[in-house]
């Protein structure tokens, strides 16, 4: 089935049984090629964990809610690394940090959109580390990154004893923790179809501070003709089990001229298809209307960036 | 004079005496990672102690089972209660009056509550073996809701406490009541309220929050079983009262007990209480014959070691249709926790909660407060205030406001209008206080005139209108606090701590070449001591600061004094050392006068040395003294050139200040913008005024970061949530606002250099302005009061409630 990376409940902002901040004991592996580190996988099954930034993975070994007794360290595997363009699509190595992102003219000319939403997660010293591979792979509702693959239709390109395959983004997230992805398989890249030129993009994030995850947020990616939306596809972060499609939105909005009524409806579309938890960020019914405001935002940025 | 002699001006420049802009000294070592902390310390042999912790709220403790953990390679041992009981240490005296578990003796009381202490050779094996020790829990009906904890129903928390019905400050009515305190006139102050043209009655709830400081408690304690002494190294604000408890609670003597408090990163209060993990350390240490460490990570900081306000203040204000106030009466619901560990003087059990009649001349008052015990962690320590003196604030500047609103008045106005007046100090306040000295309006009218008050308020009529025409989203606040301080903790009279004397010390020694050593009883956190108290030496005895090292932590070297809290070291050290350094001028002018060869009385006393009146030029300098002081000195005086001091102040002192605060709100996201935030502070005599906005800068952050949602909340199992730095809200220089500072200085008559204190102004002061500046813009839409913490979702809650979504 799954890798069940964590327990669904294994959630930050759950209270805890155990008090920890030290780590469980584990063995560290540093592969430097893909094959290798897949054997190192199979050889341990569920004891195994890739390591990529750590900056997921560690904070959950220091609250022992993850205790790999294996983990594999795939920043030697150069392989991993790298933005390709393929013309009609931008390959991204799963090692890519977040930061890397945020510096690639390629990213920033055929998918600006990428830049704009790193430079919303965390803070400067964790984008040096965390990668996009990970933070996809991770299957925490609250990365950024997997609703904005749903909004771009990406795919993820896997490699594992069995062989490749290759799983949409779209497909990808069952429920907190846990993904399509099976135990001995890794993410490599993350192949992303470049939208039209001239498209309209806007990441907008609600969050309490710099380093928090969102409290909701929405991606829009949208072309426009004159004042008519042609195209939009709409995700949304940290409102759900996972990352939300709101494809009737979208629906909702291609076709029109983003007037209030139509605009209103989509909101009420999105939010209808949200299902957050209340933490410490909000009860649901907040987070909802959140994630409402966010796709408002959003589309009004968008449409306004769009060339027609 | 020859060109090279320096003038006067550049002699007392030299110093860098009291005013002077100097630079920290200690941060020197900070700065460069070179600082000397508790966990820098490493003992040959050290152990490293760690707790078991209940995952329950409320629950019997049936079976611990360590076995299993002392199979683990390198654990030493496992203490529980049981051990403790054969030293008498499984409860532990608490400041207030009360008695706590150390570790868990039959039941627990709140989440994360200490059950086990496990020894290892390192912090890796203690976690790995606390994973191993088995304990069986039987829940018990968990209480968390202090409304709900004198309901006839509720459950008993404090067996222990069967049949009591005296407390240590008076009866107790309930079996979760922990104490009243009363004061003031309850008869005249009905009465105002029965003949009131006009009153207001609001419950304010200052919600519980966690000082944190980045360095969190730890300890290494060491016995040295052959000479029978005891050494514990520790993030003390307080390392004398340590000593002592320490003596009391463990029999070793005193001298036989070295408290020592490095370098500390912080303490806001969170350092003042005595901890299980202290107890701990030092019984495993008796027990093993080896050094131990325990070092508390960021969630048993936030979630065990002492919490603070947690009070639930029914305010009432009588009025004349004019606005002037006639009385106050409010009554105080106090939150505890399990255990009344409150960090207060011992005969004050809410602290002076009873400042809460703040800079306001009310003719009656009268305060009543509760203290209750529920499932939580105890503490209620005075983060970055001096005791209960920011519930205080909160409570009447709130108050305040909402009668403003009601009257119609401006609140600036309101305050104007009701201000104890220059002439009226030393002012007597309704429930007791001798106020020493103040000079509120012309502070509040700089402030406003600064500030540009009435355009602002004029600029907000123009965006409501433009709100209520659907033009803007947002709305805009204007936060007016006024507040009154008590600190310098305190008078002996009436300021204890377990019987000790709540004074200070100072002692400074005058090498022969000029340069001193001083030592104080005080401890700074971080507060700049290193650098403000050589300051004060500097000035008052002519030796520039530089060349004076300032000491402070080591209870073996340092006088005995009751530590840094309260902002009382400026207050109560601060005065010791002046005192301290007169002795030493005037040994020195009976010196200089022999070397002068003329009278003492023909001596004056300029800048850095005495000169003869009327004769500039026949001087000596305080660096030619301290040498005649050792090898010349007249004779009939003995040789040497130093002094120790200990000062009792007569009385408190009573900083205030004026603060505003702008705000813009998106009432669709419940964010909150400051546009402006300017604090005025009137702290008597300024020592150094950087260190000043420093600590101004830094206590409006705090002050911040709690109005606006840091809180440490509980699950209704009493889960307690958000006990991390991913919840728990810690501003980063990115939401933190830009500081405007600005200050009046109205010096305290009493004190002998007028200083009054300056370090937690800002936290008393700045919570009110926010809060008060939330409350303001939403008052156009009907609203009287909204509690805080204002974090965006409950601002938008608000909006909500208000109609502000359409
Ligand atoms: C304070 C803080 C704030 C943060 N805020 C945000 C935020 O706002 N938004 C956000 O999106 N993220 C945030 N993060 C998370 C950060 O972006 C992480 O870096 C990211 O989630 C994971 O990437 P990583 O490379 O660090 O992965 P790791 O932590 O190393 O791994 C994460 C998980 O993915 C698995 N994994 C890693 N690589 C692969 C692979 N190639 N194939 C298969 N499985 C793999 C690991 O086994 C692990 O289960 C924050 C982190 C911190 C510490």
């Amino acid at each position: 089935m799954t890798r069940s990376s964590f327990e669904a409940a294994a959630r930050w902002d759950r209270p805890r049984e155990e008090n920890d901040v030290i780590p469980g004991e584990f063995i560290y592996h540093r592969p430097s090629s893909v094959a290798e580190a897949l054997a190192i996988l199979a050889s341990h099954g569920d004891e195994a964990r890739p390591l990529a930034g750590g900056h997921s993975l560690i904070p959950m070994m220091k609250l022992r809610m993850a205790a790999p007794e294996h983990l594999i360290d795939l920043s030697g595997v150069a392989d991993l690394k790298g933005i390709r363009d393929e013309g009609g699509s931008v390959v991204i190595g799963a090692m890519t940090t977040q930061h890397e992102l945020i510096a690639s003219e390629l990213l920033a000319a055929k998918l600006p959109i990428i830049r704009e939403t790193s430079l919303l997660i965390a803070d400067p010293q964790i984008r040096y580390m965390g990668t996009l591979g990970g933070n996809v792979a991770n299957g925490d509702p609250g990365n950024d990154m997997p609703a904005l693959m749903q909004c771009l239709n990406a795919t993820y390109l896997a490699a594992g004893n069995g062989g490749e395959r290759e799983i949409a983004a779209r497909d990808f997230y069952e429920a907190a923790y846990f993904t399509a992805l099976a135990p001995d398989e890794l993410v490599t890249a993350i192949r992303i179809p470049v939208p039209a030129a001239g498209h309209g993009f806007a990441y907008e994030k609600l969050k309490r501070k710099v380093g928090d995850y969102a409290t909701a947020a929405a991606a829009v990616i949208l072309t426009r003709d004159g004042s008519t939306v042609t195209g939009c596809s709409i995700a949304l972060t940290n409102v759900g089990d996972t990352p939300l499609l709101a494809s009737e939105a979208a629906e909702i909005v291609t076709g029109s001229g983003l007037d209030a009524a139509t605009v209103d409806r989509a909101v009420a579309a999105a939010e209808a298809i949200t299902n957050p938890a209340a933490d410490g960020r909000g009860p649901a019914e907040y987070r909802t209307k959140m994630a409402g405001v966010m796709v408002h935002r959003a589309l009004a940025r968008a449409f306004e960036r769009a060339g027609s | 004079m020859n060109d090279m002699t320096p003038t006067r001006e550049q002699r007392e420049a030299a110093l860098e005496g009291m005013g002077c802009k100097r630079k920290r000294v200690e941060d020197i070592r900070f700065t460069q990672g070179k600082g000397n902390y508790v966990d820098d310390l490493k003992l040959n042999g050290m152990l490293f102690g760690d707790f078991v912790r209940s995952p329950y709220a409320h629950a019997k403790v049936t079976r611990i089972d360590a076995s299993k953990a002392l199979e683990l390679p390198g654990v030493v041992a496992v203490l529980t209660a049981e051990d403790l009981k054969g030293v008498n240490l499984a409860w532990m005296p608490t400041l207030a009056g009360d008695v706590q578990m150390v570790l868990a003796d039959g039941k627990v009381l709140y989440q994360n509550q200490e059950v086990a202490f496990v020894i290892a050779e390192n912090r890796y094996i203690a976690d790995d073996a606390i994973q191993l020790v088995e304990v069986d829990y039987e829940e018990l009906p968990v209480l968390v809701d202090p409304f709900k904890a004198m309901d006839a129903d509720a459950p008993v928390l404090r067996e222990d406490l069967a049949g009591k019905t005296e407390g240590a400050h008076g009866p107790r009515n309930h079996h979760n009541h922990i104490f009243n305190w009363s004061v003031g006139d309850r008869e005249e102050t009905d009465r105002a309220f029965a003949e009131a043209e006009v009153s207001i009655k609001e419950m304010i709830s200052y919600h519980r929050t966690h000082p944190s400081p980045l360095e969190t408690c730890q300890c290494v304690a060491s016995m040295d079983k052959v000479s029978g002494e005891l050494t514990v190294w520790g993030t003390f604000q307080a390392p004398h009262v340590i000593r002592t408890v320490a003596s009391l609670l463990s029999t070793i003597p005193e001298h036989k007990i070295h408290v020592i408090a490095p370098d500390i990163g912080g303490g806001f209060g969170n350092k003042v209480g005595a901890y299980p993990g202290y107890i701990c350390a030092i019984v495993a240490t008796i027990v093993t014959g080896q050094p131990v460490k325990w070092v508390e990570d960021r969630m048993e900081n936030l979630s065990t070691t002492s919490f603070a306000r947690d009070y639930h203040m029914t305010t009432e204000i009588a009025a004349k249709k004019d606005g002037t106030v006639t009385s106050l009466r409010v009554h105080v619901l106090a939150d505890h926790g399990g255990f009344d560990a409150c960090a207060d003087p011992s005969k004050w059990p809410a602290g002076f909660m009873n400042i809460v009649t703040g800079s306001y001349d009310f003719p009656t008052a009268h305060l009543s407060v509760d203290g209750v015990y529920t499932n939580k962690a105890p503490g209620g320590v005075a983060y970055r205030c001096s005791f209960r003196v920011t519930e205080a604030a909160y409570c009447i500047e709130r108050g305040m406001d909402i009668l403003a609103k009601k009257l119609g008045m401006d609140p600036a106005d309101l305050r104007m209008k009701n201000f104890i007046r220059p002439e009226q100090f030393p002012y007597h306040s309704a429930l007791g206080w001798e106020y020493d000295s103040g000079d509120y309006h012309t502070a509040m009218q700089k402030a406003m005139d600064t500030i540009g008050y009435r355009s602002l308020r004029e600029e907000q009529k123009a965006r409501q209108e433009a709100f209520k025409r659907g033009e803007t989203r947002e709305i805009m606040g204007i936060g007016v606090c006024f507040f009154t301080e008590i600190v310098g903790a305190g008078p002996s009279k009436n300021c204890d701590i377990l019987g000790v004397a709540m004074f200070d010390s100072a002692e400074i020694r005058v090498h022969p070449t000029g340069s001193v050593i001083s030592r104080m009883g005080s401890k700074s956190q971080g507060q700049g001591h290193e650098t403000t108290w050589a300051q004060i030496i500097a000035t008052e005895i002519g030796i520039p600061a530089a060349d004076i090292m300032v000491e402070e932590g080591n209870t073996d070297t340092a006088p005995y004094g009751l530590g840094t809290y309260g902002s009382r070291s400026t207050p109560v050290a601060g005065a010791a050392i002046a005192l301290a350094a007169r002795k030493i001028r005037n040994k020195a002018q009976m010196i200089a006068a022999h070397m002068l060869e003329v009278s003492e009385y023909d001596l004056e006393w300029d800048v850095d040395g005495f000169q003869v009146k009327g004769n500039p030029g026949l001087r000596k300098s305080m660096k030619e003294i301290a040498w005649a002081a050792y090898n010349a000195p007249p004779p009939n005086l003995e040789p040497g050139l130093e002094a120790v001091s200990y000062y009792d102040p007569p009385n408190m002192t009573y900083p205030f200040g004026a603060y505003f605060c702008v705000m813009d709100i998106d009432v669709d996201t419940g964010v909150a913008k400051i546009r402006r935030f300017y604090a005025l502070d009137d702290c008597g005599t300024r020592i150094n005024p950087m260190i000043i906005e420093g600590q101004v800068h830094g206590g409006l952050t705090e002050a911040f970061a709690i109005a606006m949602g840091q809180e440490i909340r509980y699950d209704e199992m009493g889960n307690v949530l958000g006990a991390s730095f991913m919840d728990f809200f810690i501003p980063t220089a990115v939401e933190t606002p830009h500081w405007e500072t600005d200050h009046t200085v109205t010096p305290s008559p009493h004190h002998p250099i007028g200083a009054k204190g300056v370090g937690e102004s800002p936290n008393v002061g700045g919570v009110p302005a926010f809060s008060n500046a939330v409350n303001d813009a939403f008052g156009f839409l009907g609203s009287t009061h909204i509690q805080m913490p204002h974090d965006a979702w409950r601002i938008w809650k608000a909006a909500k409630e208000l109609g502000a979504h359409g």
